[in-house]
């Protein structure tokens, strides 16, 4: 197993106030890290620093060779302009593969080929030439994640990736997404869901307000912090569904 | 029918219309399927009451209408993309502010200089004998601009007006992306603004991509249905407008919405028939 990121006592500044402080923690290939945290606590400002579109006001981030290229599968906060967008699934897969072109930008046989074995892996090759703004909530979401695992096979980043989806997607698309860690690929989610995201994760990182935890997922179940937002739930077995 | 087109071609100002205008067109569709997506279709219409308002300061101090408007524009473009990202003032209320201040800068600035009555009329509503060589020779430049992105880069293009952040996280400068297609946009409404007027230059920025998105669901197809409708809705109208003796900006707005309208109820229609066979089965 090799490490993908290294951060040592990170902050990060947003409006000249320093949102995440004195942050250390590190991500291992295959690691499923679960970022939790309350709105303000500063999570997208840390994935813009993950994503190395914001450089740390204090401390250093460590990234391996390939994250250093803009290697990183990113899956944004689905924007509502984007719903009546005309794209076909197949353009919007393609373009993850963007970060491997330079000014000149003409996509290679490779390029589709790596595209349509990530429809494959999704299920969307029979929605390949339908129009974004025609499917669902959770189809949408999918393409989004196909267009990022196109663009990193290793490290996927994935913000909010359920919110608006209703129970029984989102159930899937967390199947999804723990099934593509099982083959190995790395993930990191920010989320809301407390429940979800530690069934599935390996690690958590909770962000505080001026504090944080960082551990495997077992001992995050068993911190102090854990019992102050999730009543009743201390000491479960891990992995009980509920 | 062929002696309309002989007298047409007969006049070098219509025949220079007919081919700057064109290429005028076409970067405006094309520009403007990026601009509408990314919700700044509204910067099109700021710039061009800004461009009306350097193009009557021109007028009055007798230089060259280009040399002042276009470093203007350029500039207010920059400052609008500036306002609407760092989200300090919202996007929309800054064009509406920008484009009646400088709205107003123009009328006064016409009222105040003897005898321009007449071109008030045509700086607001356009002429088509205002395109010049210098303007032709312009619009060739700023098409083959154009093109080469298009040709090029068409697929960064195509990440950024999709998803700014993600284009971001693969190391494509949305931002600069951004500040290309300002300039470029502004050049466009400049050029186009003396012979369509600064009230309608905007239309040929937002409706050609609007209509192509009736028909069609992939990017590519609203790219290319954009540029062929507005080459088809310029010409067409222009010819019209001589032919009936009206001015032609207006005209080429009509064609234009009448060429919207059309593309609506094919829509409507397609839509019904596929509600129809879903109900059969």
């Amino acid at each position: 197993m090799s490490r993908l990121l290294t951060l040592d006592r990170v902050g990060f500044a947003y409006d000249r106030r320093l949102v995440v402080s004195d942050l250390s923690f590190t991500l291992d290939e295959g690691d499923y890290l679960a970022v939790i945290g309350e709105n303000g606590s500063g999570k997208t400002t840390l994935l813009l620093g993950l994503l190395g579109l914001k450089e740390p006001s204090e401390g250093t981030i460590g990234r391996s060779d390939a994250l250093r290229s803009h290697r990183i599968g990113y899956l944004p906060q689905q924007i509502p302009e984007q719903r009546d967008f005309p794209a076909t699934v197949r353009e919007i897969v393609l373009s993850g593969r963007l970060n491997r072109h330079g000014l000149i930008s003409f996509y290679t046989g490779e390029d589709r080929k790596a595209a349509a074995a990530a429809m494959r892996r999704l299920a969307l090759e029979e929605m390949r030439n339908r129009s974004f703004r025609e499917l669902s909530g959770g189809q949408r979401q999918r393409v989004l994640l196909a267009r990022a695992l196109v663009a990193a096979e290793g490290l996927l980043l994935l913000d909010e990736p359920v919110a608006g989806l209703d129970p029984i997607v989102s159930h899937d698309f967390y199947r999804l997404i723990r099934e593509l860690n099982q083959s190995g690929v790395t993930v990191i989610m920010v989320s809301h869901d407390i429940h979800c995201v530690t069934r599935d994760s390996t690690h958590v990182l909770h962000l505080g307000y001026g504090h944080y935890f960082y551990g495997t997922t077992d001992a995050y179940m068993n911190s102090e912090l854990v019992a102050s937002y999730l009543p009743g739930r201390k000491n479960q077995p891990d992995g009980a569904d509920q | 029918m062929t002696g309309f087109f002989v007298d047409f071609f007969s006049f070098s100002f219509l025949l220079r219309a007919l081919i700057g205008g064109s290429l005028v067109a076409l970067c405006a569709s094309l520009l403007g399927t990026s601009l509408v997506l990314t919700r700044y279709a509204m910067i099109g219409d700021g710039l061009s009451h800004v461009a009306f308002g350097a193009l009557a300061v021109a007028v009055a101090f007798s230089t060259s209408p280009l040399l002042v408007s276009l470093p203007v524009v350029m500039a207010a473009a920059f400052l609008l993309l500036r306002l609407s990202s760092s989200g300090r003032l919202r996007g929309d209320a800054a064009i509406a502010m920008l484009s009646s201040a400088s709205m107003a800068v123009g009328v006064i600035v016409i009222s105040l200089t003897k005898g321009m009555n007449t071109d008030l009329y045509s700086f607001m509503f356009g002429s088509i004998l205002s395109m010049t060589r210098g303007d032709l020779t312009m619009a060739v430049a700023l098409s083959l601009a154009v093109a080469l992105i298009f040709v090029f880069s068409y697929n960064k293009l195509f990440a950024v007006t999709f998803d700014e952040n993600f284009a971001r996280a693969s190391g494509i400068g949305a931002g600069l992306w951004n500040g290309l297609l300002a300039v470029l946009a502004s050049v466009t409404i400049v050029l186009g603004m003396r012979m369509m007027g600064a009230i309608l230059i905007a239309s040929l920025i937002i409706f050609p991509p609007l209509s192509a998105m009736r028909l069609c669901g992939s990017f590519k197809g609203v790219t290319m249905v954009s540029a062929l409708s507005s080459l088809v809705c310029f010409t067409s109208g222009l010819f019209l407008s001589y032919g009936l003796d009206l001015p032609s900006g207006p005209v080429i707005v009509l064609v234009n919405a009448g060429c919207f309208l059309l593309f609506s109820l094919i829509r409507f229609l397609r839509r019904a028939q596929d509600r129809r066979s879903l109900l059969k089965r």
